[in-house]
């Protein structure tokens, strides 16, 4: 009976090629308007790390008081080195890292070669694996290594095989601003978007470049390699130099820490507060507790991380998709009623209401196929020309992949079916004899 | 034209009626706030920086090997003065951060040492007394640094900056009564005085981010070279030598010292290309925003084309006995035009009021302005005759039908 149906519609839809190639390409351009702005949004929107970010916090300390807080009494989004050094020491969280970020030269061993500048962070051993960091060869260097200032270094294979035409560069020595380090690491394609364990310094979240260096935050601290990201100051720093920056109350350092249940998030944060009780008993707060501890995705809907632009471009987009519909709704009213004649014969001769509906559902179906097929096409050329709207941080990463191409044909099809609903209704309410007599 | 025969008929096909005014509607809605958002945008982006962009560009330099403030202080002497020496090159100056760059450093600007509240941002720009003419702004009062004040700093040390020249938005916030010349200011976040030397003509901030929204054309330049891992030296080109210019730059620097990267793909940029990045978000937004216009408005066209079609094609008959009972032409095309516009007239009311309710909603979930009344009736407008041009097609082909289909059976 299904094959019947098809055959009913296909021959339906070749009597007026006109209207059924309007209904395809309605819906074909609002199905890819909506994917393609999807795809983006869905890039931006993502979760970085879906099966560990609700076990990721951010931990906020207000070391400024009222008068540095922002207008709706939130904390400074970053850490002074005081407080950072305190939480390290104190090592509450199972796994945590103090990071600042860097922006080192590189210079290869080969004299005839340019210096390079890179990007990366310092931070502590335990960054890997919170953070599931992937390694190629080696692995992240120990925590005595954190404790003992170790020069060594993580490095990305990319920033290996430029240095030493090899991948694999482990207990090979990288210079590093005039110092040597010893490669303990190197790591296997490492770059999450947004690059959320940095938001703060990372001006919006997304970047096209890889982070080529890590480095232990103690013996960067310690070889003055300075902080490259923000750097904000609630007061000028008494001493100058990186040194000055080190004893002041400027904020200039990250922190993450894992909590794995309930009960270590709540033991965290009676810690923090008993932390800042105590520096205000000892005189260096003159407030009450102020702090806040944010898991990853609660910290990135708080720092706005997905640009407001992408969702409004998405609810647009949508807005189209609707408009289509109720095109596409329209057109299938008109086709489906001027066969009224057909149905009041179908009709007569036995047919129930079903199987007009299925009958009509089913070509509403086809259209959605087709108009699916369309968009599929239209999206791909879409995400592909999204680069040459949108700034590449951001258009680099939209994807067409094996789920948004489903998505695509889904929406449509589900869409027009939808939009097929009333006009297969109507359909359905013909009345045979008044058809019948009416010719 | 009579419009009571009108409305009758269009209680019979009731459903297609409102699918064509939801649609209108719809429309109306998205292209009127599509099109405030692009007009936004567009302002945005056409803002002044208040340098002279042309023949500008801006060379990103990172120095290689962990130097000593001092000698980078010497180096950037000598790049200066090598810079300066080149034949496609007017001037040179090093900065910190520039109009547009995306970040750089700011400070908030205190009129009394004492003021607790920070209130008022401005960028901060390290400047010497080749920067006002490298950036091509005029000073509006007062005077320009002298080479003898201009000094050097590391940061976080206290800024030492007991002369600094401001810029004409800022001038007028922190001095509304009368000229900020010879006056005190605090800029350094301490209590360091600063006398305002001098008061540039518009200069915009570092940054177009939201944030900076309020202060984006507050400026302090200060007397002094940042001494820091990069530094930017702004050129500016003679006339017609950008090209030759960012060529040789690069070329100068390298054969000064080879301790330095200068990035291959992105170290040299020209103003525009600086413009270009800094607005990429916005520009996108305005062409996203106009290529769902622009399909929305063809898709509606369609449909209503569409429609009107199926609804000549069921009418024939009905047609033809109107004309064959001595309905002109002219009565039939009125008919469909009227019939349309009363659709188009109850769609674009009912997408007025959607335009505005979801542009309050837009304001309340994102930074957005009000929509302004003006784009909604350019929308009404526009759509009204959209409706009537898209309806033209079809009215015209009623309108050929011949008095005889009357007597036609179907």
């Amino acid at each position: 009976m299904f094959g019947y149906y098809l055959e009913l519609a296909l021959r339906s839809l070749r009597r007026s090629p006109g209207l059924t190639a309007l209904m395809v390409l309605t819906i074909g351009f609002g199905v890819a308007a909506s994917m393609t702005t999807y795809s983006v949004f869905r890039a931006v929107s993502g979760d970085p790390m879906p099966w560990k970010s609700s076990k990721l916090f951010v931990p906020q300390i207000d070391m400024w008081g009222p008068s540095g807080r922002a207008s709706d009494g939130e904390p400074p989004d970053a850490m002074d080195y005081t407080d950072a050094m305190k939480l390290m020491r104190d090592h509450r969280a199972k796994l945590q890292s103090a990071m600042y970020e860097i922006s080192p030269s590189v210079v290869p061993a080969d004299a005839g070669k340019h210096p390079i500048h890179v990007s990366g962070h310092a931070v502590y051993s335990e960054f890997f694996p919170m953070l599931d960091v992937p390694f190629k060869f080696g692995s992240s260097w120990s925590a005595d290594d954190d404790a003992q200032r170790a020069a060594v270094a993580v490095i990305s294979s990319k920033l290996s095989q430029k240095l030493f035409g090899d991948a694999n560069s482990v207990g090979k020595t990288v210079n590093v601003e005039g110092k040597d380090y010893r490669v303990v690491g190197v790591l296997n394609e490492w770059n999450p978007q947004p690059r959320f364990y940095d938001v703060v310094n990372n001006g919006g979240g997304f970047s096209t470049d890889f982070e080529d260096v890590f480095l232990p935050f103690q013996t960067a601290v310690q070889a003055s390699i300075r902080n490259d990201g923000n750097t904000d100051c609630n007061a000028t720093p008494a001493e100058s130099g990186f040194l000055g920056l080190q004893h002041s109350s400027c904020t200039w350092i990250a922190y993450m820490a894992e909590l794995d249940d309930a009960a270590a998030v709540t033991t965290y944060r009676q810690y923090l507060d008993g932390y800042a009780h105590d520096q205000q008993q000892a005189g260096r707060f003159g407030w009450a507790p102020n702090n806040r501890l944010r898991n990853l995705p609660q910290w990135l809907d708080y720092k706005h991380v997905v640009p407001s632009d992408t969702k409004v471009a998405l609810l647009v987009a949508l807005g189209l998709l609707i408009a289509c519909l109720v095109n596409t709704a329209g057109l299938l009213l008109a086709k489906f009623l001027r066969r009224s004649g057909e149905i009041g014969v179908r009709r007569a001769l036995g047919a129930p209401r079903l199987a007009i509906y299925t009958q009509f559902l089913t070509e509403a179906g086809m259209i959605g196929l087709a108009g699916g097929a369309l968009g599929l096409l239209l999206t791909g050329m879409g995400v592909a020309s999204v680069s040459w709207v949108l700034p590449r941080d951001i258009a680099s990463l939209a994807r067409v992949d094996f789920s948004l191409l489903v998505l695509t044909l889904l929406v449509s099809v589900m869409a027009t079916t939808l939009a097929g609903l009333y006009p297969t209704y109507r359909a359905a309410c013909v009345q045979p004899a008044w058809q019948l007599k009416s010719n | 034209m009579q419009i009571k025969p009108i409305l009758a008929a269009m209680r019979h096909h009731r459903a297609g009626t409102l699918l064509i005014a939801l649609q209108i509607a719809l429309t109306l809605a998205i292209v009127c706030n599509a099109l405030f958002i692009i007009q936004q945008r567009m302002t945005r982006v056409s803002r002044p920086s208040g340098v002279d962009e042309s023949n500008l560009f801006v060379v990103e330099n990172y120095w290689a090997d962990q130097s000593s403030p001092q000698r980078i202080d010497a180096q950037m002497r000598a790049d200066l003065l090598a810079l300066r020496q080149l034949g496609s090159v007017q001037d040179v100056a090093p900065a910190n951060s520039f109009p547009l760059h995306g970040s750089g450093w700011d400070n908030f600007v205190k009129t009394t040492p004492d003021q607790i509240r920070s209130t008022l941002d401005s960028a901060i720009y390290f400047a010497d007394d080749h920067t006002l003419a490298t950036l091509g702004v005029r000073l509006i009062a007062g005077r320009n640094f002298t080479s003898s004040e201009v000094g050097s700093q590391t940061p976080p040390d206290p800024m030492l900056a007991s002369e600094v020249i401001i810029s004409k938005a800022l001038a007028k916030v922190t001095f509304p009564q009368g000229s900020a010349l010879g006056q005190t200011i605090y800029v350094s976040g301490g209590n360091r005085p600063s006398t305002v030397i001098g008061v540039t003509d518009t200069l915009q901030a570092h940054t177009v981010a939201s944030w900076m929204n309020n202060y984006a054309y507050n400026a302090v330049l200060l007397p002094a070279r940042l001494l820091t891992d990069r530094t930017f030296y702004l050129v500016r080109a003679r006339p017609g030598q950008l090209d030759a210019a960012m060529r040789d730059a690069p070329k100068t620097l390298y054969a000064q010292s080879r301790m330095r990267i200068i990035n291959r793909k992105d170290g040299v940029l020209s103003f525009a290309q600086v413009r270009k990045a800094a607005y990429g978000r916005d520009l996108g937004m305005a062409i996203l925003m106009g290529i769902v216009s622009m399909v929305l408005l063809a898709i509606t066209a369609a449909g209503i084309v569409g429609l009107t079609s199926f609804w000549v094609g069921q009418r024939r008959k009905q047609i033809g006995i109107r004309r064959a009972l001595g309905a002109t032409r002219h009565d039939i095309l009125s008919y469909f035009l009227t019939e349309n516009l009363l659709i188009g007239i109850s769609g674009v009311v009912i997408g007025a009021v959607l335009a505005l309710g979801i542009n309050l909603w837009m304001v309340t979930q994102f930074e957005m302005a009000r929509l302004s009344l003006a784009y909604v009736a350019i929308g009404v407008v526009a759509l009204l005759l959209l409706g009537q041009g898209a309806v033209l097609a079809p009215a015209m082909r009623a309108s050929n039908v011949p008095p005889v289909e009357a007597t036609r059976s179907v």
